[in-house]
Formats: structure tokens, sequence, C-alpha cells
């Protein structure tokens, strides 16, 4: 009998698959192990062959890896995408929303829905930004939102990611792999096509060329360079879209347009997509110590005369606090109730919520407000007595850092570990496009913690990913 | 094309150029090291000689105290510290090429980065004598391969003439500096002496250049005149590593950007003018002003084309 602690994707509580499943269960069935293993070590072979890898930081053995890939793939049912893809495009549409209205009038705060000093004392706030519209007032053009499932029809927002997702290039080569290694399973499902999704990120940006732009405009993937750890996916999204890949060292900035250095002459830039921080993106504004970023590039940037994407200061959106009040956000922009669930957050900076969280750290999960990849967070059920010790004197050292949820009983998916199929608990991340309109791309990357009963997914954590299908009707 | 592009996809074509290059030298020194012993010291000499055609002697005696072959291989196939070690000439080489892996074709980039996975999975201390061989005939295959994939696949574009930029002018580098290092074994008054010692050297700078075959070939010399060798390394067209043989590829592509970009730059004029030097060439010229003064003038030249072309094409 299954493990009912959990909502399995694929089977139901008596074991019989569910529908969306039905065809893949039959065929993992009568799929020999032993192939099964074989190729996934093939799948191995051809990421690493191709150098689709990851740096993680802090290690010096080896500094490119691999992340693992799950080749059993995860199925989302026609019905239940429209659902989430509706929530997702409410949700980017309130918080591009919101970023306006941060750096303009502040209506949301005047209305007493979202408390002033959450905004302006928040790191995340640039005052550089204020009263800068940008191209048709879309700030954060591209988004990774992070959803869990916990039941059959309930979804959770863990977090908006509208810095720089990264990841979107490993949802597109797991399905290369997945085609390239199992044609059968893609002529028996009608499994929504995701290829498109380099041409849609350039639609999407060419759409938010700067008034300045006559021309068709000419887009640039900044990236800081190849000991980045999402180096990869830099270079593969700027070569799958055609555009250039430039560092902060190929950029100048000359008569307040933003050139780059070419063989021949300058050439004019009129959208980045860059994948630096705000802070690295010009020492005439913010760090002056930025090697990564172009003097002068703010400026030609709020003259009206190139498009940064996601635009500076959007990291206001994407802060663990203000998330809290998306729901509020929700409403407050978009008149709708919110479609898909935030999660409960306690805000430890208030004295009664950490009370409360010192007082449970066993059952929740608390995670640094300004935190990102899984660093220096705390899953309570999971974590030792010591550990929790050392933990809660941290937070009560800086209670303002710190926000907590309740661990969500994650969804599980099949997954191939070590010689057999078992669930393994799974997120997922959308990506969003947000320009002269909102595209979604069907499914998103599934990120899979692949140790037994483990709930941390993110892939500098031990965590995989598997191809993730939407069914066509 | 970004300037830092096309100094990438000339820098990676030049240190994969060099691996092969680095290969082949220690290669002569590994055959050299299996003949019987010659005069005092003749092996440790010929290690010696390895490294200074290699260019990398001073560094190597920073390092090293004793010119032996187990010194010499881990210094030119392993040291981190030295620029030219076949590990750091295709980690620098495979460093561009991740940088630039938007102008490269996906066999380009996947041979490089095999090459590079499998060798740093060798262990220095595995690389026994007998093993030696195999591996540099892997490290020259491996180049080979990357130089197909590039001529299979690459776009006649400026990517494709700044890659050859890069090769052409590290192979020229790399024969003068061959040619050099023995210069006085290839002057005419050497011509009769002839014993075995010349003999062997001949036949090691032949070598260190894959040519004591097609050296027959064009010659047919029962013997290797030394003047002969160095007029095939210099003025043969048809050698593939002579010196004239890479200034004509360069003066194609550089005719090739001039077309593509419709302009002439300095750069061009420093490489037609040397190919211009050695299309007038002649052996008894050279012998009469001097092969080691021809030979350091021709590097001096050879560098001054790397460094026009940085500055032409915005390289920093």
């Amino acid at each position: 009998m299954a493990d009912t602690s959990f909502f399995n994707e694929m089977l139901t509580a008596d074991g019989t698959p569910r529908a969306a499943y039905k065809q893949l269960d039959g065929w993992l069935e009568q799929f020999p192990r032993s192939d099964l293993k074989r190729l996934s070590r093939e799948a191995e072979t051809i990421f690493r062959r191709h150098g689709i890898t990851f740096a993680v930081y802090g290690t010096d053995e080896e500094t490119e890896r691999l992340i693992p890939f799950d080749i059993v793939p995860r199925i989302l049912s026609a019905q239940e995408w429209r659902r989430l893809s509706a929530g997702i495009d409410q949700r980017v549409r309130a918080l591009n929303a919101l970023i306006h209205d941060i750096y303009h009038r502040q209506e949301i705060i005047r209305a007493g829905r979202l408390p002033a000093e959450l905004v302006v004392q928040n790191e995340a706030f640039l005052p550089e930004m204020v009263g800068h519209t940008p191209a048709r007032q879309v700030y954060a053009h591209i988004i990774g939102t992070d959803i869990v499932r916990v039941s059959e029809n309930e979804f959770y927002v863990l977090e908006d990611n509208t810095r720089t997702p990264s990841g979107v290039s490993y949802m597109l080569e797991n399905r290369e792999t997945m085609m390239h290694m199992f044609p059968e399973l893609f002529q028996s499902h009608r499994v929504a096509p995701i290829e498109h999704y380099p041409e849609m990120l350039r639609e999407t940006l060419e759409s938010v060329a700067p008034p300045a732009c006559d021309g068709p405009p000419t887009i640039a993937v900044l990236t800081p360079g190849i000991y980045n750890s999402a180096y990869y996916e830099h270079a593969f999204l700027a070569d799958t879209m055609g555009v250039e890949l430039v560092e902060g060292r190929d950029l100048f900035v000359d008569d307040g347009y933003l050139y780059m250095r070419t063989t021949r002459q300058p050439e004019r830039v009129d959208v980045i997509y860059r994948r630096i921080d705000d802070a690295f993106l010009d020492p005439l504004t913010f760090r002056p110590d930025s090697t990564l970023g172009v003097p002068g590039l703010f400026d030609v940037y709020r003259a009206g005369r190139v498009t940064i994407t996601n635009a500076p200061g959007t990291g206001i959106a994407d802060d663990k606090a203000i998330y809290s009040y998306m729901p509020e956000i929700i409403e407050f922009y978009t008149g709708e109730k919110p479609i898909l669930n935030n999660v409960p957050t306690w805000k430890c900076e208030d004295k009664d919520s950490l009370a409360y969280v010192l007082e449970h750290l066993d059952e929740l999960v608390v995670k640094e407000v300004h935190g990102a990849g899984g660093y220096g967070m705390l899953v309570g059920p999971a974590a030792s007595k010591k550990e929790r010790a050392a933990f809660a004197r941290k937070l009560k050292a800086r209670p303002g850092n710190y926000i907590a949820q309740p661990t969500l009983a994650l969804s599980a998916c099949p997954t191939f570990v070590g010689a057999e199929i078992a669930p393994r608990h799974v997120d997922l991340r959308p990506y969003v496009l947000v320009g002269d309109k909102v595209r979604i791309t069907p499914g998103g990357l599934t990120r899979v913690a692949l140790k037994k009963g483990s709930l941390v997914v993110n892939s500098s954590q031990g965590g995989g990913t598997k191809d993730t299908w939407v069914l066509e009707d | 094309m970004l300037g830092r592009t096309a100094s990438a996809l000339f820098w990676l074509s030049r240190y994969v150029e060099r691996s092969e290059d680095m290969a082949r030298l220690l290669d002569v020194g590994y055959r050299i090291s299996l003949l019987p012993g010659i005069g005092n010291g003749g092996h440790r000499e010929d290690w010696k000689s390895t490294l200074v055609s290699a260019g990398c002697d001073g560094g190597f005696m920073n390092t090293y105290d004793e010119v032996n072959e187990r010194n010499v291989v881990n210094y030119m196939l392993f040291d981190d510290d030295n620029s030219s070690s076949v590990r750091s000439c295709l980690h620098t080489a495979r460093d561009n090429a991740r940088s630039v892996r938007t102008a490269l074709t996906r066999e380009m980039w996947e041979s490089l980065n095999t090459t590079w996975i499998e060798f740093s999975e060798i262990k220095p201390h595995h690389v026994t004598r007998n093993k030696l061989p195999s591996l540099l005939d892997w490290i020259k295959e491996r180049s080979m391969l990357f130089r197909g994939a590039m001529l299979g696949t690459i776009l006649r574009n400026d990517t494709f003439h700044f890659s050859q930029f890069g090769a052409f002018i590290e192979r020229a580098d790399n024969t003068s500096r061959i040619l050099d290092v023995k210069y006085h074994l290839l002057l005419p008054q050497n011509e009769m002496i002839g014993g075995g010692v010349d003999n062997y050297q001949w036949s090691t700078i032949l070598r260190s250049v894959s040519a004591h075959r097609n050296y027959r070939w064009i010659y047919r010399d029962s013997r290797p005149k030394p003047w002969h060798v160095a007029e095939f390394l210099i003025l043969r067209r048809e050698m593939p590593r002579s010196l004239i043989h890479c200034y004509t590829w360069l003066a194609e592509s550089m005719n090739g950007i001039e077309q593509i970009y419709g302009e002439r730059s300095p750069s061009m004029d420093i490489a037609r003018q040397t190919y211009d030097t050695l299309r007038a060439g002649d052996m008894t010229m050279i012998f009469a002003s001097g092969l080691h003064e021809f030979l350091q003038n021709f590097v001096t030249c050879n560098n001054k084309l790397t460094t026009a072309l940085a500055t032409d094409y915005n390289f920093a």
C-alpha cells in the first residue's frame, strides 16, 4: 500500500495510476530495470559531453558539476496546467504592477495595504529607480515561479523569482535528452512542446525595446563570465536566441548610448538580458568596485536608450517579507481573488511570530529573507536537535533576517533511484515571460529531492531535475 | 563579432595547436632516449633541447633541479605553472571555448570538451614510460579531431578566419623555434660531416614536425642534407608545417577578412610583408645573411602580427 503522508502524483491511494500517468506507468512496468540504469548513465554522458554543468560555490575539488537528471518524466494534465497558468499569469501581472507602484506613487502603501518600512528599508529597494518607467511598464520580464503541490487540487507558490531566475536551459535540455532517448514516449503522449522558448524570449525582449530604438533592436545577454554557476545557461540562451553573449568589458557607454566592442565599428545595443545582480550593473551608480558591469550604463537606461531586463530593483518583489503580502497585492492590483495559494508566513521580526517560530522550530521551515539556493535554511522536521538549537541562536540574534513557513508535504513523483523506481518529493518552476503579453512555457523545470524523504530540491543541495510534461487535451 | 570573441577564437586555436606541438616534441625526446647512449650525457642534453624547443627551459629550471625524462615529461604534460604544458594548453583552450561557445559548432565544442574531461582524468604518476607514446598519440589525435571538426563544420566567415590566424601563427612559431634551436646543424658547412650523431639530429628535426617521410618524397636524398632540411621547413609550400605554408594560409585568411569587412587593416600589411619575404626567399640568400638572424627576424615579425591583430580587431 502506498505511503499516504504525501500526495503521490502518479498513483492513487490504492496503487492504481492516475489518468495522466496511465501509459507511463505501463511503460515503466515493462521496462527492464537494468536498461533503466544503463539509460540513466547514458543521459549523464550526454549532459557531460555537452558541458551542461553548473558550478557549486565553496567547493574546490570540482568546480563544474552535473545536475543529476532523472529519466522518469513528470506529467501534468491539461486541466491542471490551465489552472496553474491562469494563476501564474495573474501573479506576474500583479508583481509588475506592484513594482511600478513602488517606484512611483506607492498607492498600495497609501492605501495601508503594505507597510511602508517593508519597502523603503528594504535592501532590494533601489531609490535610483524612483520615477523611472521602462518600456511597456514592464519591470520583471523573466520570472520563475516556484510552486509546490500538496494534494490533488492544492498548489502553493513558494517564491516569485523576479531577479534572474535560472534553470530554463535545463528544462530545454531535459526535453531534448528525453526526446532523443525515448522517442516512443512522445509518440504515445501528446506532450505540449517547449522548444520555442528561446523564440518567445527573443520576442519578449524585442517587444520591450527602449523608446530611442528605431530599427530592429540589438539584443545581448550579459554574463559575469565563464566562472559563474549558470554560465552554461547564459551561453545557451544567447546561442539559441541568436544574439551576442557579452561580458561587462565588451560594453561601453559613449555619447549617451551603449555599445559593444566588435572587430569592426562599435555596435549599439538596445536590450540587455542581464544575468548579473543589480549591485554590479554600473560601478558609477552602484558598487564602485564592480568589474562585471558597465560604467555609465544606468544613465543610459534612465534616459530610455537601453532596456535592462529584468529592470534594476525588481528584487523588491522577490523579497520573502513582501511575499507574505501577495494575496493582498494581487487583490489590490487585479481586483481578483488569488488563484494560487500563498504559504502562510511568519515574519520573525514580529515579536509574537518569533516566539511562535522558536516554539515550533521542529515543524517549520525557516528561511533567510534574502537567501536563495537553499543556503542558510532550516527544515525543522529533518534537522537534529543540535542543528535546531544552533539555528535558534542565529534566529534570536537577527530575527529580522528570517521568515518561517509550515513544512509542506510536497507531492512526490516516480523517480529512478539506485535500482528501482520510487516516489521522491518535487517542486515546479514554470518560466514566465512578460513583454507585450504574458508568455508561459507549458510545464517548467521540475526539481526533485533525490534523497528519500528529503524536501530540499535545490541543485546546490543534491537535488536533481526531471522533464516536465503538460499533456494536451 | 565581439572583439573578445575574435580573441578567444584566436587563442583557442593557438592553444590546441600548441598542445599538439608539445606532444610531438615530447615524442621526439622519447624516441631519442631509446637510442643507445651518445657521448657524455647525450640523453640529458636531448631532453634539455626538447625544453628549449618548447620554449620552456627557463620555467623548468625554476621548478626542477635535474633535467631527466620524468621531470621533463611532468613539466611539459601536466604542470599548471607551465603555461605551455599540454594540461595548461587544453585548459586555456577550453576556457576560451567556453567563453565563446556561441561562436563554436557543437562538434568543435564537444571534441575539445571531451579532450579536457578525459585528459583531466589522467593521473601523472600513471603515465609510466611504456604508456607515454600512446598518450602522446592520443593528444595529437585529439588536436587533429578538433581541427577536423572545425574544418568540417565551421562557417567560412570571420569565425573561421580568426581561428586560422591562431592556428597558423602558432604553427609557424613552433617550426621556426625548432629550426632555430638546431640552426647550427643546418648550416651548409655541416653537410660533409654526416656522422651518426648528425643523422639522428636531422631526423629529430624532421620528426618533430611529422615530416621525416615527406622529406624523402620531396628530396629523394639518400641521407638528409642539412640545408635541404632547412629549405623544406622554411620555403617548401608542399610541407604543411613550413613557414611559407603557414603564411600562405594566413594570407588567404587575411584576404578573407578583407573581403568580409571591406577594409584593409595594418595587420594585413604585416602578414603580407612576411609572406612576400618568404616567397622571394631562396636558401643561398638566407644562409648568406645568416640562418639564425633570418629565423630571429621571422619570430619577431610573427609576434608583431599577433600584436597587430589584437589592436586592429579589439582583442582586449
